[in-house]
């Protein structure tokens, strides 16, 4: 399988397959020598040249990460055979985020506005909870296609509050 | 001994108190807020009811509801936890007016320290060492300037009726001192009910040390040692240890003296902790006295050997102390992390939601009191608090090397909680030194974001991984961004279509 893997919007190109038990892989053209297996839902033991690492899953609908140690990745993973960017339950490709409400408050300022051009990590909508001013941060450089709320809005947990393309 | 008690409280501590009861051969009640259903305390107690929605107000602080249940039931004793009806003196009025034994204090002995201006004069009178400034709340702008004057500047404003910080001022010259006189009493007014403030001298990046007391029905009362609280954020502790590094014996007989003078002058009961500061000079001034079982019992508990709950349970049920003061022995050292759904990364905003993945830590030297399971959802409605991560060792730099080492193994998955920020303390230099005091945090916090900084190294191996977890388990994702219910049993796949057959080879691994 090759895949085109995007890590905190940095691209890898990764060649990945299993035959007779092993595994072949090669990273931007480098042969890798690997072994995994995964240990449970969300954790695979990886043995890199000798070297262990646990890695953790974190997926959701719209986004996925990976921890490697105590750092955490932003990934997005791409199957080139697709003529068009799939979304195969592993982790969404390319495509349209939704930044959502993470707890029930009211929207207290909105920084774009629908059609401005956003940079990853760029504060789109401020929303208020518990005495707390929360910044609600687009994940991805892409276009803001919609922005249903607007100053004063309340938001339960789980509402969009914009969709970045 | 009891036969049932009811635990008027939920999460960890619940979780807690339920265990010493299957220990001692007690059965165990739990009590359930509408949100709470399936929460970890539940699934362990004996008996479970529900008492109301998930507002506290209508649940946990609901004095009625919980003695409507601890009627039906039949508990001959309520356990009230930390927090909610713990140290409300007309909860313990009326458990002991329906004849149910609370465990804790009498009613007297909570109002007697339960304003801060009434336990200062009751300090006055024996002797105990305090801040030096008013006992009774200020009558006038007048009188305030007065007493500032006497004492010196920095002085603090405090309220009488509660603590959190809510009703502190701190004031460093003449000044200063009207206006914020004036936002000091409609804030206590507005978060007590009660507008009384006083004064005190402001001490200098004091410490935070407070003496465990306990003390049975019959005139007998010990000190247990110290805590060292002086790690807190906004004045909430968030990493407590014990013993304390700059405490050594005879610092320990001083202040152990002085509190359990303190609680016999209460005339109280069961377990209690009495708060001090200490300047850099150790001097220690007496705070408060907290009149229940505290979060950091589990640091005591562990360099004294003894379990502070099956205590109260027993000096509740009329027993006398099996050791006395000689009989008191200190070894070791253990440090406890509280872990928040918070997002240090946010300014510590609660980070409620379900947990899609929990991989505890274990092994020597580690203690997890926890009230959260994988899966579970962490509400929104209450105190965020997770678990309390304790690891001990023969001394502070075991203690340390532990709690770090489990810190590594603990991962949380689906929510954001404060683990990073203890790996931030623990590698410290100043902290490893046991250079703290109450402004620690705020300065460690100050000097700007953790030095984990993203390597390609990392970055290459999460790349490989992205591959290869691709090729093992494509499954639906398990997150939902915190819109998830509790006890749905299902994990909310919003609109994926999910490898059914990949997930079930998956699951059966383990």
């Amino acid at each position: 399988m090759l895949y085109h893997v995007l890590i905190d919007g940095k691209s890898y190109q990764l060649e990945l397959s299993q035959a007779e038990g092993r595994w072949h892989c090669h990273l931007d053209g480098r042969e890798v020598d690997l072994d995994a297996v995964l240990a449970r839902r969300d954790v695979l033991s990886l043995i890199l040249d000798g070297k262990a690492y646990e890695i953790k899953r974190e997926a959701t609908a719209d986004d996925l990460h990976f921890w490697v140690g105590s750092l955490r990745y932003a990934a997005e993973l791409r199957d080139p055979r697709s003529l068009r960017s799939r979304r195969t339950g592993v982790g969404a490709g390319a495509g349209p985020k939704k930044l959502v409400a993470p707890m029930p408050g009211k929207v207290v300022r909105v920084l774009a506005r629908e059609k401005d051009e956003v940079e990853a990590g760029q504060g789109v909508v401020v929303v208020e909870a518990m005495k707390m001013q929360n910044e609600i941060k687009s994940p991805k450089r892409g276009i803001i296609r919609q922005l249903p709320v607007s100053e004063g809005t309340a938001v339960n947990a789980g509402d969009v509050l914009a969709i970045v393309e | 001994m009891f036969k049932k008690i009811l635990i008027a409280n939920r999460g960890e501590i619940a979780v807690r108190v339920i265990r010493a009861c299957r220990e001692l051969g007690i059965t165990s009640v739990a009590v359930y807020s509408d949100v709470d259903r399936a929460s970890l305390h539940v699934r362990k107690a004996d008996e479970a009811y529900a008492i109301g929605p998930a507002a506290a107000r209508e649940s946990y602080l609901n004095i009625d509801k919980i003695l409507n249940v601890a009627h039906r039931c039949g508990a001959d004793a309520i356990h009230p936890g930390y927090g909610f009806l713990s140290e409300n003196a007309g909860f313990a009025q009326a458990c002991s007016d329906a004849g149910i034994k609370f465990i804790g204090p009498t009613a007297e002995a909570m109002q007697k320290m339960g304003s801060k201006t009434r336990a200062r004069q009751a300090m006055e009178k024996i002797g105990v060492p305090f801040v030096p400034g008013t006992s009774r709340g200020l009558q006038s702008v007048e009188e305030a300037y007065r007493v500032a004057a006497t004492i010196g500047y920095p002085i603090m404003l405090k309220a009488a009726a509660g603590g959190g910080g809510k009703g502190m001022r701190l004031v460093r010259s003449a000044e200063e001192l009207q206006s914020s006189l004036e936002s000091s009493q409609s804030e206590a007014q507005r978060s007590f009910g009660d507008g009384e403030v006083y004064i005190e001298k402001a001490i200098v990046n004091p410490r935070h040390i407070e003496m465990q007391v306990l003390a049975d029905e019959h005139g007998n009362t010990v000190y247990l040692g110290e805590r060292e609280c002086s790690i807190q954020r906004r004045h909430q502790k968030v990493m407590e240890e014990a013993p304390s590094p700059i405490v050594d014996a005879d610092m320990r007989r001083r202040m152990g003296e002085v509190a359990v003078r303190v609680a016999q002058a209460a005339g109280y009961t069961n377990a209690g902790t009495i708060e001090f500061l200490v300047d850099q000079d150790k001097n220690f001034y007496f705070l408060e006295m907290n009149t229940r079982l505290q979060v950091e019992h589990p640091v005591t508990e562990i360099v004294t050997g003894l379990d502070l709950v099956h205590l109260q349970i027993h000096i509740a049920s009329g027993a006398r102390l099996p050791f006395n003061q000689e009989g008191v022995r200190l070894r070791g050292h253990a440090i406890e992390c509280r872990i928040y759904a918070e997002d240090p990364d946010n300014n510590f905003f609660p980070s409620p939601g379900k947990i899609t993945l929990l991989l505890p830590p274990s092994g020597p030297g580690i203690r997890r009191d926890s009230g959260m399971y994988e899966g579970w959802t962490v509400p929104i409605d209450y105190d965020p608090l997770l678990a309390k991560l304790i690891g001990y060792g023969t001394d502070r730099a075991q203690a340390i090397s532990r709690l770090t080492r489990a810190m590594s193994e603990y991962f949380v998955g689906g929510i954001k909680t404060n683990l990073s920020l203890f790996r931030r303390i623990l590698r410290d230099p100043e902290y490893q030194a046991g250079k703290i005091d109450t402004g620690y945090l705020d300065r460690l916090l100050e000097r700007g974001p953790k030095l984990d900084v993203s390597d390609s190294g990392g970055a290459e191996i999460a790349a490989i991984a992205a591959g290869l977890f691709a090729i093992l388990e494509p499954t639906a994702p398990a997150a939902t961004n915190g819109a998830s219910r509790n006890g749905s049993g299902e994990d909310v796949v919003r609109h994926k279509p999910s490898n059914w057959k990949q997930t079930g080879r998956a699951e059966a691994l383990h």
